[in-house]
Parts: structure tokens; sequence; C-alpha cells
């Protein structure tokens, strides 16, 4: 069976997948963290036609730490807000981790987002691996692969409760009896786990969207628990093998891209930059780098075996130029990628369902995901 | 009034300052009305903000609670509830608003300054400048049930957080220097060398190691607001804030005396009396004859105070269940039973129950009040009624006297309820030179005239 189209995201932190982006950058190197810059790139991956911008973040300055790249970044979810507020079809993901912060406050900040953005909020599930982040939070630090997972798997599912544990139909208005809420449809979630736990219910009402879009790199959080895998590989064969077992309901190739431009090659703009600093391979990665029909052909070869791609720009003002100028408008005349439609949720432009709280009911609640199993 | 009477007063030049109070919570809210609102809907966030930008207000403010009210065993259903998150939602108006400043409540207790300092600077970056914080406290186990910290705070340490957390977020506003960012993409590196600090703060509540990520904005720091009543609270704002948002913004003299407080409190910290504003909460309810705006008033009261809200009220006074009594009869006949303060309804209306329903008791029987009726006249309430140009010449008073530097103003109705204020208002107080015809600065900070941050 044909998949639908591809859904296109491109992430949009700092200014580009290299670390030395901003010495290519239009604009001064400060103006990085000015609000017009943000707004600007925003209306160019919306008009361009992409379903979703991402957000990279972390507690700790971005780059190497050797200091020569930026070291400043806005936090992802203001962010995202602020990109929501100033477009109206492009889903938004902003980066969070749930290491070192609360899932309460992680929880309250992504259904917000849900709500200033009508549906438009998605997640990315991030963690803070290194342990500067435990001194930079105040708290101890998150050693050990298992402990990371846990911290990772108990803030999505207090998270994911704290969504569900308002009714959509909370607000009853009843005049006749003097009540704002129905409080039968407000739900301690109750969660224990190893290390805490958290009472509920929310403080925010249930997301548009019921619960925003949950991506994550595949493999990082237990099957059923995301939307979206993010999946890669270093050549596409190894990228259709990984999303044909990616344990979401789709798969997302993460691609890094780098692209002719009308006066120099993806080849003379990528060695320009590593004068000042290397550009790593990702195993986790396909990287592109050449002209702009190319990277339609293989999106267009990777179309039937991945739901959609998550793009990274060598240099956001060059290459988000020509990937909305060349390849976009390639893609949607030929129906191998489709935009988003006016007044839709992000759910929907992913074909996912918007789903029902686990809590609603008559009487009983619908078990979690992991307990159907 | 002339340029002879105005010297009568202390402060003849004094204009009045307004921020709009989206409360979220709290009977004040009408939400049985068909021209009601959503709560949450973003439209409804927009359009009260740019009325009030329309109308050269100094601030947006928006509230928070971290854990959902209870009465009567619970979760409290009778008022507006479930609000965003502040900065969040205020983020989202940074980009749909141009002057007004952008307001956030956000809390010490079960926040990390690493975190929270870095939330509101970007936020501050994102608005240009016209980021605030209202720094509020917490310490009861209830709330901290919804967090993995847990209620860990003593009620005598709460401050103590508090400080230690403000003057982290400050190291981390301060931690990068001014021109810390390269002039252009030919320099050696994107940062100046050694113009990005570090920010270390090790004290009994507070134990953070960290590299600042971002510059300051426009107006230097976010403005910081404190909300809390108490000696310690006032005390908290006289030391630290930039405004205090008080309850106390009713009665002229009531008014006075706690500004006169506050400045005694600022002197006492070495602080000039300028350096704080003082805007109390408040409603207001006007309407085109003094008649038609109490009428006005008595419609409101009785839509935000319904039986059950009376009951309810009397209920957390009494200190006892009298949510099955009458609120058309007479007032309970039990003594009131002082019950410890769970802080599951927020900060408790009265401390001390026995005189309030003593004088409850006596204003009552000789005016042949029900309950509903005695809430309404006696119960929590704050506001001012009366013509635009009576209020006018009120709130003229106040500032002029220093009993005010303006209010925080909770609409009773969302969205629309600031319109009045702005479009019959507003004009009053300009038209006697208490009230600013455009804003002069872009950001917060000057539309406080507040000072620079050193």
């Amino acid at each position: 069976m044909p998949r639908p189209a591809l859904r296109l995201a491109v992430e949009i932190d700092g200014d580009g997948a290299h670390p030395a982006a901003w010495r290519r950058a239009a604009h001064s190197p400060g103006e990085l963290l000015s609000p017009r810059r943000l707004a600007r790139v925003a209306a160019v991956a919306e008009n361009a036609g992409f379903t979703l911008v991402t957000l990279e973040d972390s507690i700790l300055p971005p780059g190497s730490g050797d200091g020569s790249g930026p070291v400043g970044r806005i936090g992802s979810v203001e962010r995202a807000a602020f990109v929501a507020a100033s477009t109206s079809v492009l889903g938004v993901a902003p980066v969070l981790a749930t290491t070192y912060a609360e899932p309460f406050h992680v929880s309250s900040q992504l259904a917000s987002l849900d709500h200033v953005s009508a549906g438009r909020a998605g997640w990315v599930v991030g963690v803070e691996e290194d342990p500067r982040a435990a001194r930079a939070w105040g708290r101890p630090v998150v050693e050990g692969a298992d402990a990371l997972a846990r911290e990772t798997h108990d803030g999505l599912r207090v998270v994911r409760d704290l969504w569900d544990s308002w009714e959509d139909d909370a607000v009853i208005r009843s005049v006749a009896t003097s009540r704002y809420l129905d409080r039968s449809r407000l739900h301690a979630i109750d969660f224990a786990g190893e290390t805490y736990s958290v009472k509920g219910p929310s403080i925010v009402p249930r997301p548009p969207q019921g619960r925003p879009v949950v991506l994550a790199r595949r493999g990082l959080v237990p099957a059923g628990l995301a939307d979206v895998a993010l999946v890669g590989g270093a050549t596409p064969a190894l990228v259709r093998e990984t999303a044909a077992s990616s344990g979401a309901p789709l798969a997302f190739a993460e691609i890094e891209v780098a692209l002719d431009t009308p006066r120099e090659t993806a080849r003379e703009r990528t060695a320009d930059l590593e004068r000042y600093a290397p550009w790593g391979e990702r195993p986790d990665r396909l990287r592109y780098s050449g002209p702009a029909d190319g990277l339609v052909s293989l999106l267009a070869e990777l179309a039937g075996h991945v739901d959609g791609v998550r793009l990274h720009p060598l240099v956001l003002d060059e290459d988000l130029a020509v990937l909305s100028r060349l390849v976009l408008p390639g893609l949607f005349a030929r129906r191998l990628a489709a935009r988003p439609l006016p007044g839709t949720t992000l759910r929907t432009s992913l074909g996912l369902p918007r789903p029902l709280s686990r809590f609603t009911t008559d009487g009983a609640a619908v078990p979690a995901p992991e307990e159907i199993r | 009034m002339t340029r002879a009477d105005r010297d009568d007063v202390p402060r003849p030049d004094a204009r009045l300052h307004f921020g709009v109070f989206f409360q979220g919570v709290n009977h004040w809210t009408i939400w049985s009305d068909p021209a009601s609102g959503s709560q949450i809907d973003p439209a409804s966030f927009l359009r009260v903000a740019r009325t009030a930008e329309r109308g050269l207000f100094d601030a947006f403010f928006l509230g928070d609670g971290l854990r959902l009210r209870e009465s009567g065993g619970g979760i409290h259903e009778l008022d507006v509830a479930g609000r965003p998150d502040s900065i969040t939602q205020l983020s989202a108006l940074a980009a749909a608003t141009g002057r007004i400043g952008l307001v956030s409540t956000s809390n010490t207790t079960f926040n990390e300054p690493g975190d929270l300092a870095r939330r509101l600077a970007g936020l501050d970056l994102l608005s240009d400048g016209r980021a605030g914080w209202n720094v509020v406290t917490t310490h009861n186990a209830w709330t901290g049930e919804n967090f993995r910290r847990g209620g860990y705070l003593d009620h005598a340490d709460r401050y103590r957080r508090a400080e230690e957390f403000l003057a982290a977020a400050r190291a981390v506003w301060d931690g990068w220097a001014d021109g810390a960012v390269a002039e252009s993409a030919a320099a050696r590196s994107w940062s100046v060398p050694g113009a990005v600090g570090r920010v270390r703060s090790r004290g009994a509540h507070v134990d953070v190691d960290l590299a600042p990520t971002l510059p300051r904005s426009a107006q230097g720091h976010p403005v910081i607001f404190q909300a809390g009543d108490s000696g310690e609270g006032r005390d908290f704002a006289a030391r630290h804030a930039d405004v205090i948002f008080s309850a106390h913004g009713t009665d002229f003299d009531d008014a006075l005396a706690f500004a006169e407080d506050v400045r005694r409190r600022l002197r006492a910290a070495g602080r000039a009396e300028d350096a704080l504003r003082i805007l109390p909460g408040t409603e207001i309810v006007i309407g085109a004859t003094e008649k038609e705006a109490e009428e006005k008033a008595r419609w409101v009261r009785h839509e935000q105070v319904t039986p059950a809200v009376a009951l309810g009220i009397a209920s957390r006074l009494w200190g006892i269940d009298l949510s099955d009594r009458d609120a058309d009869g007479p007032l309970p006949t039990e003594d009131p039973v002082a019950v410890r303060d769970t802080g599951t309804f927020g900060t408790r209306w009265v401390e001390d129950p026995w005189p309030v329903v003593a004088e409850w008791r006596a204003r009552a029987e000789a005016n042949g009040w029900s309950l509903r009726e005695t809430v309404i006249e006696l119960g929590p309430q704050h506001g001012h009624v009366g013509t635009p140009a009576g209020l006018a010449e009120k709130f003229a008073r106040f500032a002029r006297h220093g009993a005010v530097d303006g209010f925080n103003i909770t609409p009773y109705l969302i969205p629309d309820g600031l319109d009045d204020i702005v479009d019959l208002l507003v004009p009053e107080l300009q038209e006697r030179d208490v009230y600013r015809t455009a804003y002069t600065g872009t950001t917060l900070r000057e539309h406080l005239e507040l000072p620079p941050v050193a």
C-alpha cells in the first residue's frame, strides 16, 4: 500500500547544523537571539510548506564548549510559543528533557503551547546526558544509562497522564448548579515511580490535540509512548531498515542537508566552514550534500519507507532558501510531500488520531498503553 | 485641578500606572454571563492584552497556582479554573503585542533558579525588554505533591530560599558583559573572550554552577514584582522588588497607610522611596451615572457571589462545612472553628475568624441581611464603583497623595471586561493629566518609571 505523502520537518535551532554555521548567517552574530530573526526563520519555514519546526535545547550552552561557536540560546518553549503566535499552520516542537526538569512543569508548558498554537504543538523528548546539567539545575546527578532511561520514561508517563487528567468536557459551566467544573471529570494521576511521585491533576485544561505529538529518537522511549520515531542511518538502506522497526506509528528520517546555492556549491560552502570547525558525521543521521534536485530524488526514494523527514540544514539562512525555492515545490508538485492545511492540528496533518483521555469513561479508566501489552 | 490646587498635594505630577490581571481563579471572574469567554483560548488572552495596550497600560499580568484548589473534600468546582503556564502564554503574547509589559507569576519553591532565570530572560529578549516576574513562594506540602522536589520547605524557610533564588537569578541575568557577542562573522569567536561568565551560587537552599546562555535585555533585568502582604513579604519587597502588588487599594486611608509602611521599610532597607511602585489589585465597575454604576456593581456582586459561592466563603470563614445551608436564610448560629490553613484554597482571607463573624452578625441583624447578602456586602472584595469622571477624580487623589502608584485591575468579565476602563476611564484620567497619553518608553521598566538596573 502506498504511504501518504511525506511530511516535512526542519530543525531551526541556532544558525544551522554546522557548528560554524554562524559564520555564513545573513545577520550579525548577536541577532541570533532576537525575536525578529526567530520570526523570520519561522515565516520562511511556514511559507515553504514545512509541517513542523523543531527547537533543540539544553540548560547548558549550545556548542562543543570550546567557545568558538554560539553560546547563547533562548529556551525552546519560549521560542516555540513565540513562533506559534507568529505563524498559523506550522507545527512547533521544542526539545525538553525530564532528566532534571519537573515533569509537572514540562506537562504544563507543552499543554499551554498546544493551547497558544491551537493544536500545533509537538514535543521532542530529550535527555540531559551531560553531568554538568545537574549542577546547572542544582539537582543530584543522574548517571548511567539505566537511570537516564528511568527519568525519561517516568517523565513521559507523568506528562502524558497530566495531559489526560482533565477530560475534554471538564468545564461544564452549569449555571443551574453553580458549578464551572465537574470534578468527576478531573483525575488525580497518582504516579509513583522509583525516585518521585506526582499527584495531579494538571493545572492546565486538556490540550486541544488531547496530547501534543510526541517525537522521540528511535528506542529512547517504550513502544507505544511516542507518536513519531526519529530514525536515521548513514545510508538510505539503513534508514529504511530502522524505519521498519521504529516502534511508533510514524517514522521520520533524520537528514542533514547542504545544498548548492546559486553562487556556491554545497561542497564549497561546507569547505568554507570546515576551516573553522569540523562537521562531525553522526551514525544516526543521513547526510546529503549537492544540488536541490538530488535531494528531491533522495526524498522520493525514501517516500515509500518513512512517513516524513526532519531536515538539519547546514546553514539556515542559506539552505532554507534553497529548500523553499527548489526542493519543497518539486516535492509538492509531484505530490511526494504535502503541506499542512489551514486550520488543522499537527495530529491531523500527520494523520494521527486524537486520543481520548485514558481516564475518560463512564467509570473505568482506560489502561495505559504499556499495561495493555 | 489648577496648578495652585496641585501644589497642595505631595505629588502634583504623579501619573497612574495600570496593569491588568488575567486571574483565571477566584469568584471575581464571572463565568455565568453569556458574554463570558474562554479562560484558556489564546484569543481571550490576546483580546485582553491588546485592549490594555490600547489603553496604554504598563503591564499584562498572569497568576500561577501549582495545584487545583480544593473545597468540600474535592477539587473546587464553583470558580473559573485551568490556566496556562504563564511564561509560555506570555511568550506567545510577546509576538502579538508591541509595548505592554508581560508579567509572569512564578514560584521560587517549586522551580530551580538556573532554569527559571533562563526562561524569564528568554521572555525578556523575545519581548525586547517587557518581561516582569512576580516572585511568589509556597511552603505547603500539599502543592509539593505535584513535584519531584516534594513538600520539603519549612514555612520559615520560604523567603530564605526566595532570597537566594533571586540572587542567583540576578547573577544569571548579569552573566554576560555588555557587548559579549562578536560584531561580525569574521571575529575569532562568537563570544568575546572573557565576556561570558559563570555563575556559582551556593547557599543553604540554592546550589548551582552554570554558564548563563543569554545577554541582558533592553531593560537589563526583568522587573521584579512581589505580592506578599505579611511583614516578611513587605520586607522582601522593600529589599528586592521593583513593584509591590497589594490588597490595599480600595480605601484611601488604608492605601496610604500601606504605602507609608512600605516606604518606611524601603528607607530601612537603604533604598530610595521612589525605587518601588505600589500597585494594589482592584476591580473597577463603571456606569454613566452613580446610580447606574451602583446597579451594575450590584449585578456584578450577585453574579460573583452565587448562593453556592456564598456558602463556600462562609464555610471557609467559619471553618465548618455549611454547604447544605440556605444562603438566602440567616447566618449560621454556630461559633467559628479555628482551623489550620492547609493552603488548599490560596492565601487565607482572614486569620482570625471571631471578630469577622461577630461583625457579620451585628451588621446582618441591623440590616436584615441573609447570609448571601452579608457575604456580598462584607465578604472579601476589592474595588471601585463610579462614573468615569468620579473615578478619575478619586484615583487622581490616590496618586497625588502617594497612596498608590496605580492599580492592577482584575476584569470581572473575560475578555471584554477592560473595555469600559480603556474607553471611558482612561480619557478622563488623561484629561486630568494623571495618565500618559502615549507610551514614552519601550520597556516595562521605562513604563513604570523605574531607575535603570545597575
